[in-house]
């Protein structure tokens, strides 16, 4: 029998491989990396800076004992160039690697800022532990950092970078951080907290330039400002890698489409993960991932089983100003009803006839996180 | 009494604390928090991982 073949080691593939061990200790699993294919926690990445964590802690098992774990053979620092949906096969350096069931757990890539200077080209993201690991070495001894983008991964990297005690620049085009998350109140109360740690804002201002300066670089602002920074990183955003799929024929959109059984147009080709699409909704986050990992394991096991997604309130890990928001989907009516205490923003997004619709919870308030999330709609029941 | 944090998403769960939201009352330690509790914040199950003490 062939192989089931999951392309991705990332908390995607790895968590959708253990899952399905738990359902079949015996299926032939095959999980093909382009990179070395050691376990680690992509959230940990922001965060990790300030505990002066090195990739290396912040790696679990190496490629070998990943294998012997989930009695799977995993393919390092092998890139599928190709897959054919017609012949159950992906190419990989040559080689075809024939499938039963095929799984897409490709994540997503950091967006690049359009950025003219003689050094856009220095400008790092922080996408994997190997990202990590250059930017965490780049950074020794560096006092200035400027962030372009002040959306979750943005204010993340400047709470750990202030922490670790450098000097954080925020670039961000909207007037306040995580306007696409977050209503003004709640993000005013994220902005004055890590302004407070030290981060500097500079809001409704874009980057156009990077260029070398004397010491490190000079940021050029859209306003002509110019900040001096001896590193530069870009969070302004992930893209879902969908060119291996669309080059195979496979549905696309924003995401690699796929229906609630996580299956794509390509019968027995799956996708889940940051690379995906389930039934219209791009959600890079942990709690989706993880619904995804059950449902698809159970599906490879033989048991089809669509995702459920419950309300999965996303946690903003800000420990300057700890930030818990359930999106509120564009276009829905209700309001905003916002409470401010001392010590955090209870926003609640209310609709008259149809309750809690949505929150943002900032400070101690975010606590309350688990008991209001009991009141939402499931996003997929 | 010890503080653990989830090897995946960082959630700290503090003994002493407990989580009463989610009925685990304040100085459960971690070993006895039943076997079918998910981590509240990322959702992986208490077997899964390995909380590490802080």
């Amino acid at each position: 029998m062939e192989p089931i073949v999951i392309i991705g080691s990332g908390l995607a593939g790895y968590t959708l491989a253990r899952e399905l061990r738990k359902l079949d200790k015996n299926v032939p699993l095959v999980i093909i990396t382009a990179d070395d294919g050691r376990f680690y926690s992509k959230p940990l990445l922001s965060t990790a800076l300030a505990q002066g964590k090195t990739a290396d802690q912040l790696a679990g098992a190496l490629a070998p004992a990943m294998a012997e774990q989930l009695n799977a053979e995993v393919l390092v620092y092998s890139r599928v160039e190709e897959i054919d949906p017609a012949t159950c096969n992906v190419r990989v350096a040559q080689r075809l690697i024939a499938y039963s069931k095929l799984v897409l757990a490709l994540g997503a890539d950091p967006m690049r800022p359009q950025l003219t200077g003689d050094a856009a080209e220095s400008v790092m993201s922080v996408n994997d532990l190997t990202d990590y690991a250059r930017f965490r070495e780049r950074i020794t001894g560096a006092q200035r950092i400027t962030i372009l983008g002040g959306g979750l991964i943005g204010c993340e990297f400047a709470n750990d970078l202030s922490l670790a005690g450098h000097q954080v620049d925020i670039v961000h085009p909207a007037l306040y951080p995580l306007d696409r998350l977050l209503p003004e109140a709640a993000a005013q109360d994220l902005q004055r907290a890590l302004s407070k740690a030290g981060v500097t804002w500079h809001l409704g201002r874009t980057a156009t330039a990077v260029n070398h300066a004397a010491a490190g670089y000079g940021v050029t602002l859209n306003d002509g400002t110019v900040i001096a920074a001896d590193a530069v990183l870009a969070a302004i955003g992930l893209r879902p890698r969908v060119p291996l799929a669309q080059a195979a024929g496979i549905r696309t959109s924003r995401g690699i489409q796929v229906n609630r059984l996580l299956e794509t147009s390509a019968a027995g080709v799956y996708a889940m993960g940051d690379c995906a699409e389930v039934a219209g909704h791009v959600l890079p986050y942990v709690l989706p991932l993880m619904a995804q990992a059950r449902a698809l394991a159970a599906t490879l096991a033989g048991a089809p089983t669509e995702v459920i997604y419950p309300a999965m309130p996303v946690i903003v890990k800000t420990p300057a100003c700890p930030i818990a928001v359930a999106t509120v989907a564009e276009g829905l009516a209700g309001n905003w009803q916002v409470s401010c205490v001392e010590d955090g923003v209870c926003a609640l997004f209310q609709d008259e006839k149809k309750g809690l619709l949505g929150f943002a919870l900032t400070g101690k308030q975010a606590g309350q996180r688990q008991a209001l999330a009991k009141q939402l709609q499931a996003l997929l029941p | 009494m010890q503080v653990w944090t989830c090897v995946v998403c960082g959630f700290i769960y503090d003994e002493m604390a407990g989580l009463p939201e989610e009925g685990i009352v304040a100085g459960t330690r971690w070993q006895d928090i039943p076997d079918d509790w998910a981590c509240p914040d990322c959702g992986v199950a208490k077997a899964d991982f390995e909380m590490v003490a802080v």
